[in-house]
Formats: structure tokens, C-alpha cells, sequence
């Protein structure tokens, strides 16, 4: 394989890798290997110590600093004379336009979420340049190609998106751990820690009976003396005893379900810790507030291990006084991070006490921060097998080798003997929005939703564009932008809380709306039809969007009440696409001077696998 | 089960891989010795997968010494000539290993592998030969299989773009989830010996051609005198004539092996990076999951070509 003609188209291409994490780092370092000598590499992320099990180009001491300029670093060592540019920057950023994108003979994905993924793909399309995708998790993978006019773009095929739970699910009707981790982490949590002035659903008002005349108090506000630790009871009652008690007093909703049982801290709890423990808050602070965890000094040590209710409990209030003894300055402002100890241990705490109530099985620590924090599993040895395949993709896309492009997967288990399964790819979808400009078709409630309604759950959620532009005729009903000047901004923001009907250019039943992100060079039509009622547990959005099938989502559990969340997507799983179009591969319809040049050995299907959908053999998504 | 189980340090480090094969397969990967020898791009990458899974230790063996041509495809040699002159390619390997993670002890061993003691294979749990002959091959299985202690034997071989992994596991027992029960199964491994000589005519036709291929290139190697991966272009010719006589000793057609298969091993002296790294990878992959004792372990080839891009495995015994 290593001719003479690929050395040379190898040795002057130049190439860009858009991630520099777990594929990223084995991906530079092959392409320095196999003789590439021009790379371009765009990362947004900074190291951390759980990247080093796999991301073997970095050091601990490297933690926090930039993942493209270290591993940059790290392949001239042993490539001193090759040319790597590195930029610490998201691939959103405006400077990374179609005309960056076109300086390049071919694009090389790393990435860990689908949003940018779509965003590149939809450059690379602007840019006529090839795309090489590709994705792990655990043990498996794949790779594929894109080039546009003769293979699928990247969205041809629906991706499915982040799961989303109905809102009552989340306050009222848990069946799983990962509801109740949702509660936890985005309505307790960010009631208790976050903006005070963000929506929330939780239910805080206090249920006491006598004072239904008087303005019921906000159980939350916790005035400047009033002792944690009875903050910490009054909110636990209240989320686990009274709002259950109050539940439990609507009896159509549990004429068919398992009822949950109130707990109150009494009856869990010694009257004060505090008696009990000796001294307030003495816990390990050894390092930044970072550290803060009360684990160690409730004697918790393993967080793979279960906790009963009681030492849920003890965390919780423990954790909660914590937070305001040492981390008040933060309260207020304060959003979930998987990496902040004290944050983890919180909302495993109170997800595994709800648990408790409606008889969900526990989970540990670890297996919660999973959850909560949408974490891929991950190993070294995928990310390595899948950089092999791009690359070897890459030079067939540089030497123009049309017909031996190959998608392929990498199987935890063999299929038909094969570990690593190649498949031709696909023609493009001629009903893909992307890149082939059919018109979607929603169904919305034009006299109830409102035009941000639309924009949050359509235009940048389902749609993934960036810097939208919505037109209903030549009227400009919304954009975003940084040249906007104050008029037009407060235009705009007037328009997205106006039902769709009552726009200056209203919209009604049958209308067609032009929705644009010029950085992607995306433009797409939307045909309007307004419909009355939906349905609030199968259609909880409100509204449909069709020509854009949305696959189901994976049995991963991985929790998201709103789209903004960033899916822990990395591969194609299981479920057919439903796309209406016919799939046709590459060779049905291209010249048969395709074929291999095979001698005459016997038998022998052919090469190629018909396989509709190979990742069907695969095990699904699972937390350990 | 203090002390049984994982530090602080190496739960987080590990963190992401714990949640794919668990605690209690990482606490087996961290006492487990791995002996690897012969070390070019695939072995190197084989190398750091183990290291950044956490085993105990490895040892490397590899007395050549480092010349331009051994950095090719091996990432862990620094092109410095100041820094590699007088070095063996285990001593900077071994330097570079340590540094993808310190928790693993990583050191060198000298000697020629063929002449080592059975008792020095007692020391590991993994034996993983690269660049060999056959007869070197046929060696160390043989002594490995003569202890009582069960040591997982493997051989890895890549040339140019095309890559065969052999698996010796002898008799082993293993866990495997279907459905939603764990079940238990066993499986019995064909010695080195018994499995590359293996009569060609009862064998499927649809078996990877690189099998036969690669038992032409070297049985060749064997009669000429050569180092393993010593062929050119040259050669090709009695290459071909000692695939006739094989064929024909076997009574299968000479069409079995393609011409142009050969050809490509033959003048496949340089490893193709990409292909390093799935072989490398896959072979990284397989050693975790023996050490782990969990799921089904490849037996008892892998194939590798990336001109059809497939990776397959082939169930070879008599």
C-alpha cells in the first residue's frame, strides 16, 4: 500500500481533525506516523485526570491546559519536522467559516457530541470538502465517510436525540433511577444552589393548611441566622414528606400506580447531628473548595459501594450544610458539575431518598454520577482501532479511490466472523434536509406557541443551527447575530414571546417559513399546519416536527430534562432508521469498473455485507 | 476487602474504564505481568494500551539495537540520535512506556528468547511474541504449556498492511452474559505447533487467505535462513514456487493463495501505521479480557488486510 502515488498525495495533503480527546489523540498520532506532514487540530477542551487512561498524549502535569496545543506538542516529539497547528476554540466560532473549510483535502471528526457533528457536517457540505466521521463507546465503533452529491452526509440518516422526560414524570411519576436523578439535579439542586430567577418545577410553597389565606411561604428562603442544619430538615421534610403527602392526596394519579411513602427526617435521623458528631463541619478540606466532600468523614469510602437510607440521608444534610458553611459565596450560582465532588455526592444523596419513597432500586455514587453526568465509558483500545480506519479512510478520500470507500464498525461481539465489518456507504437520502433541501412539515399550535418556543425546540434543539435567521415571506421575524443594533434586538425579543399567529407577519395554518444559519449555509422550509391538542406524555413538546424522523432515543440512561443539555451521543445504536427513502449502495448505481480485480479463487461471496443495520448486533449503551 | 480494593488515585484515573469492564476486572488487570518481546509498530502499540489499562507489570525484550528504521511505525522511539544511539529498542521503549502511566512498572529483560528457561516464563501471566520466527514461536509455546500455571501465549505479526494474531489460551473457562443470566463456558486452545500445521485440504474455503499465506512466508523464511520480516520483492518468485509445492503437498489448488497476496507480504517490510494501531488495538483488547476473565475470547486467529478494510476471525484446529 505504500506506493509511490500515495506517499506523494499523503505527503502534500493537508488535513483537518475537528477533537483532540480519546479518538483525537490516536488519530494525530497515527497521521504523523503514516507520513501526513500538514495537520490543522481544533479542540475547546482543557485536560482532565479521567482523560488519562486513554488520551495517552497527555501528562497529569498537563491538566488544564489545552488538549490541542499539548498533543500537538506531544507527536513533534517524535515527528519534529511536520507542520501541526493547533487552536484552542470551539468549531462553532464564526472564524471557522466555509472558506476555512475549504483550504483543506479532507476533515477528520473526533468529536463526543452531535451537535457539533452536525455543524461540521454542514460545513464540510458548504465547503464540497470530505468528511470522515466517527464515534466510540466502550467497546465499540465506527467510521464513516461522507463526500457530498456521492455518499449520505452525516445527517441523511437521523441521529437519535439526547432523552428527554415529560415534566411530570420528572415532579410526580418517577418509574426509574434516572428520573429521579433529573429531579435532583435539575429541580432540587439548582432550586437550592442555582439562579434563583430560573424557572423551576418543584413545588416550594409550603403546604400548611391554616395559612391558605395568608401568602404561603416560599420553603427555600432561609433567612441570614437561620441555622443549617434546620434549613437542611425543613427542606428535606419537605421535598420527601409534605410535597409526597400532598401528592398522594390527588387519587386518580396513583389509581394505577405504585403509591410513594413520605419520609421525614425524624424518623431517619437522630435529633441533631450535630449533638451526635461532636463538631460542626469537620470534614476533610485538603485541598481547594473543589475538594470539599463529606464522605471521608461519614467513614464512606468506596463509591461503588450502596448506601442505605439512613447514610442517604446523613449525606444529604451533611453536603447541604457544607455547601453553606464552606461554599456560600457560590450559592446562587451554582449549575451540576459531574467533576465537583460535593455536588455528586448531593444529588445521589436526594435522588437515592426519592428513590427510596416510590421503591426504585438504589445506586451508588458512581453509578449515579454516571447518570447525572452523562458519562461515555471509554477505552483506550477502540479510540485506537477507529484512528487506524479514518486514516486509512483519509488516504482513499486523497487518492480519489471512489468505489473502496467503506463505513465500518467495530463489533464487540463477531458478526459472520468479522470483528471489523466493512459496508459500502450509501447514496444521499433524497429526502434529507441537509443536503438535499426537502421541506420539513411542522404541527403546532399557531394560536398557543409562542415564536420562542419554536426557535428553542425546532430551530436550534431538532434543527442544530447556531446563529438562526427566521422568515415568513420577506418579513424577518427573528436572528442572532453580533452586528444587530438595539432596535432589532428589541424587536426580535418582543417577537419570541408572541404567539406564532399574532407575528407582525403572522403564522397560520399553511404558512412557509425560511429558516437559515448562514454560517452553515443551511436553508431549510418549513410548511406550517396548525394543530389544536397534542398529546402531553407522547408529544410533551407541544409540537411536531416530520421529514426530520426522530429515531427513539437509546436505553442509556442519561438524563436531560431540556435539549440544551449536551448528549452523551457517540455512536449509532440500535433501532432502524425509519427514513421513508430507499437506501441504495454506492455500486448499484455507479459503472461496474468498480469491481476488484479478483483472480480466480473459488467461490467466495461477494466482499461486500448486506447489512441494513449493523450496530443491531451490538449490546446497547449500559452504565456498569 | 482492604486492600483489596482500588486507591483513590486509581479510581479516578481509571474512572472511565471502570464503568466498561468494572472494579473487579481492573484490581485482576493490576497483578498481571505481561512478558512482551519484539517490538515494532504493532507490538509498541499493543504496549501502551496494556500500559494505560493499568497491568502490574510488563517486561520487554528486545536486544536490537535502535537504528533510524526502528522508529518507521513505533511512536515510543524519540527520532533523537543523541538519545537512542547505543540503546536497545526495550531500554527507550521501556522509557517511553513508564511515562503513559507510572502506576505500571515497566522494565527490560535481556536475552535471546529463544534459549530462556521454562522457569522464566513462570513469572508471567501474558506472553505476547512480535517479530519472531516460527521456529522461536514454537519454542516458548511449548515451554509455556509445560508449566502448571496457565499463561496466556499470543503472537502478533504485521506486515505492511496486513496483520494475523495467533491465541493460545489452552484450556479455559470464562463467563459470558446471555440474556440476563451469566453463564459459564469453556473452551480448548490448539497448541502454536498443532495450529500452523494444520492439513490446508479439510479447511473451509472461506477461511482468510492470509493464513495460508502467511504459513508460505514463513516456512520460506525457515528454509532460507532468514530473520523474520527479512523478504524483498526479489524473493518473490521462489516465494511462489514453495506455494506450489505446498498446495500441492496438501492436495488443495495453487488458486487457494493469491499471487498478489504473496507479492504484498513479500515486499511488506514496513508496518502501515494504521494497521498498527487495529491490530495493536484488537490484540490490547483480547489480553484485557482474558485477564478479566470476562467474555468470550477470540480463538484462535485474527486477520487483518486493509485493502478489504476487514478484521476476521478464523477457528483453525485440526
Amino acid at each position: 500500500m505504500a506506493s509511490q502515488q500515495q506517499q506523494s498525495a499523503i505527503k502534500g495533503a493537508k488535513v483537518l481533525m475537528v477533537g483532540a480527546g480519546g479518538i483525537g489523540c490516536e488519530l494525530l498520532k497515527t497521521l504523523a506516523l503514516s507520513g501526513f506532514e500538514d495537520i490543522h487540530i481544533i479542540d475547546m477542551d482543557t485536560i482532565e485526570v479521567s482523560n488519562l487512561n486513554r488520551q495517552f498524549l497527555f501528562r497529569r502535569s498537563h491538566v488544564g491546559q489545552s488538549k490541542a496545543k499539548v498533543a500537538r506538542d506531544a507527536v513533534l516529539r517524535f515527528r519534529p519536522h511536520i507542520n501541526i497547528s493547533s487552536y484552542h476554540a470551539n468549531v462553532k466560532n464564526p472564524e471557522f467559516d466555509v472558506d476555512f473549510f475549504k483550504q483543506f483535502d479532507v476533515v477528520l471528526n473526533g468529536l463526543d457530541n452531535l451537535d457539533a457533528r452536525r455543524h461540521v457536517n454542514r460545513l464540510c457540505l458548504a465547503a464540497d470538502v470530505p468528511l470522515v466521521e466517527s464515534g466510540t463507546t466502550g467497546f465499540l465503533g465506527q467510521v464513516t465517510v461522507h463526500i457530498k452529491g456521492k455518499t449520505e452526509c452525516y445527517e441523511c440518516q437521523t441521529k437519535p436525540a439526547p432523552k428527554t422526560y415529560p415534566v411530570c414524570t420528572i415532579t410526580s411519576t418517577p418509574t426509574k433511577f434516572v428520573h429521579c436523578i433529573v429531579w435532583a439535579k435539575d429541580l432540587l439542586f439548582a432550586k437550592l444552589f442555582g439562579d434563583k430567577n430560573q424557572d423551576n418545577d418543584l413545588n416550594v410553597r409550603s403546604n400548611n393548611s391554616a395559612s391558605s389565606s395568608k401568602e404561603t411561604e416560599d420553603v427555600f428562603e432561609r433567612s441570614e441566622d437561620e441555622d443549617i442544619e434546620q434549613y437542611g430538615r425543613k427542606i428535606y421534610d419537605h421535598v420527601f414528606g409534605s410535597n409526597i403527602e400532598a401528592a398522594l392526596s390527588n387519587e386518580e394519579t396513583w389509581k394505577n400506580r405504585k403509591r410513594p411513602r413520605p419520609i421525614y427526617s425524624k424518623d431517619v435521623l437522630p435529633e441533631s447531628l450535630t449533638q451526635q458528631n461532636g463538631s460542626t463541619q469537620n470534614c476533610s478540606v485538603t485541598g481547594g473548595d473543589s475538594m470539599v466532600s463529606v464522605m471521608p468523614w461519614l467513614g464512606l469510602k468506596n463509591p461503588q459501594e450502596l448506601w442505605g437510607l439512613t447514610q442517604n440521608s446523613l449525606v444529604f444534610i451533611e453536603a447541604l450544610k457544607l455547601f453553606f458553611a464552606k461554599r456560600k459565596k457560590e450559592i446562587g450560582h451554582l449549575t451540576f458539575d459531574k467533576d465537583d465532588q460535593l455536588a455528586v455526592e448531593f444529588v445521589t444523596a436526594a435522588a437515592n431518598i426519592r428513590a427510596e419513597s416510590f421503591e426504585i432500586p438504589l445506586h451508588s455514587l458512581f453509578e449515579a454520577k454516571g447518570i447525572a453526568g452523562n458519562i461515555v465509558h471509554a477505552v483506550a483500545t477502540t479510540n485506537a482501532i477507529i484512528a487506524g480506519l479514518i486514516v486509512i479512510e483519509a488516504i482513499k478520500v486523497l487518492k480519489k479511490d471512489d468505489d473502496k470507500y467503506r463505513m465500518t464498525y467495530c463489533l464487540e461481539h463477531p458478526s459472520k466472523k468479522m470483528l471489523l465489518m466493512p459496508i459500502e456507504p450509501y447514496e444521499p437520502n433524497p429526502a434529507c434536509y441537509v443536503c438535499s433541501k426537502t421541506p420539513l412539515v411542522l404541527e403546532i399550535n399557531t394560536r398557543k406557541s409562542k415564536l420562542r418556543d419554536l426557535v428553542d425546540r425546532i430551530v436550534t434543539a431538532k434543527l442544530g443551527m447556531n446563529l438562526p435567521l427566521i422568515m415568513h415571506g420577506a418579513s424577518l421575524l427573528y436572528e442572532v447575530g453580533d452586528d444587530l443594533d438595539d432596535i432589532m434586538v428589541a424587536n426580535y425579543n418582543a417577537n419570541l414571546e408572541k404567539p406564532l399567529s399574532e407575528l407582525p407577519s403572522p403564522i397560520v395554518n399553511g404558512s412557509i417559513l425560511t429558516v437559515e444559519d448562514l454560517q452553515q449555509e443551511l436553508s431549510c422550509k418549513i410548511n406550517v399546519k396548525h394543530r389544536e391538542e397534542f398529546d402531553e406524555e407522547k408529544e410533551p413538546e407541544g409540537m411536531v416536527l416530520s421529514g426530520w424522523t426522530q429515531v427513539p432515543a437509546t436505553n442509556g440512561e442519561s438524563a436531560s430534562t431540556s435539549n440544551n443539555e449536551k448528549p452523551a451521543d457517540v455512536t449509532e445504536s440500535s433501532s432502524g432508521s425509519e427514513t421513508a427513502s430507499k437506501k441504495r449502495r454506492l455500486s448499484e448505481i455507479e459503472p461496474s469498473n468498480h469491481k476488484k480485480e479478483t483472480e480466480n479463487v473459488e467461490s467466495d461471496d461477494d466482499d461486500i455485507m448486506e447489512v441494513e443495520n449493523p450496530m443491531i448486533v451490538s449490546k446497547k449503551i449500559r452504565v456498569e | 476487602m482492604d486492600g483489596e480494593e482500588l486507591t483513590e488515585q486509581e479510581t479516578a484515573l481509571y474512572d472511565r474504564q471502570i464503568r466498561v469492564w468494572g472494579a473487579g476486572a481492573q484490581r485482576r488487570l493490576s497483578k498481571c505481568h505481561v512478558l512482551v518481546s519484539g517490538i515494532k509498530g504493532t507490538v509498541a502499540e499493543f504496549c501502551k494500551n496494556i500500559v494505560l489499562a493499568g497491568v502490574g507489570s510488563v517486561t520487554l525484550l528486545d536486544d536490537r539495537l535502535v537504528t533510524e528504521e526502528a522508529f518507521n511505525a513505533n511512536f515510543l522511539i524519540l527520532p533523537d540520535e543523541n538519545a537512542y544511539a547505543g540503546k536497545t529498542v526495550a531500554e527507550i521503549c521501556c522509557d517511553s512506556l513508564k511515562e503513559f502511566n507510572p502506576m505500571v512498572h515497566v522494565s527490560i529483560e535481556k536475552g535471546d528468547l529463544s534459549t530462556l528457561g521454562v522457569d522464566f516464563f513462570e513469572k508471567f501471566d501474558v506472553v505476547v511474541i512480535g517479530y519472531s520466527s516460527r521456529a522461536t514461536k514454537k519454542a516458548v509455546n511449548e515451554k509455556c504449556r509445560k508449566l502448571t500455571k496457565r499463561v496466556a501465549f499470543y503472537t502478533v505479526d504485521c506486515r505492511g498492511s496486513c496483520g494475523e494474531i495467533f491465541v493460545d489460551l489452552q484450556n479455559y473457562k470464562y463467563t459470558k452474559k446471555k440474556l440476563d443470566e451469566t453463564v459459564e463456558c469453556e473452551l480448548t486452545f490448539p497448541s502454536f505447533e498443532e495450529a500452523v500445521s494444520v492439513p490446508w485440504k479439510p479447511i473451509p474455503r472461506r477461511t482468510a487467505k492470509l493464513y495460508f499465506a502467511k504459513r508460505v512466508i514463513e516456512l520460506f523464511e525457515e528454509t532460507e535462513g532468514r530473520k523474520p520480516g527479512e523478504c524483498s520483492l526479489s524473493d518473490l518468485p521462489r516465494v511462489l514456487k514453495l506455494k506450489n509445492e505446498l498446495c500441492e503437498g496438501n492436495s488443495v489448488s495453487e488458486n487457494l493463495i493469491p499471487d498478489s497476496l504473496l507479492e504484498r507480504l513479500v515486499s511488506g517490510k514496513t508496518e502501515f501505521p494504521p494497521a498498527c494501531a487495529i491490530i495493536g488495538g484488537i490484540l490490547g483488547q483480547e489480553v484485557i479480557k482474558v485477564i478479566s476473565g470476562k467474555g468470550e475470547p477470540l480463538k484462535n486467529f485474527f486477520y487483518f488486510d486493509a485493502e478489504d478494510g476487514k478484521g476476521v476471525i478464523e477457528d483453525i484446529s485440526h
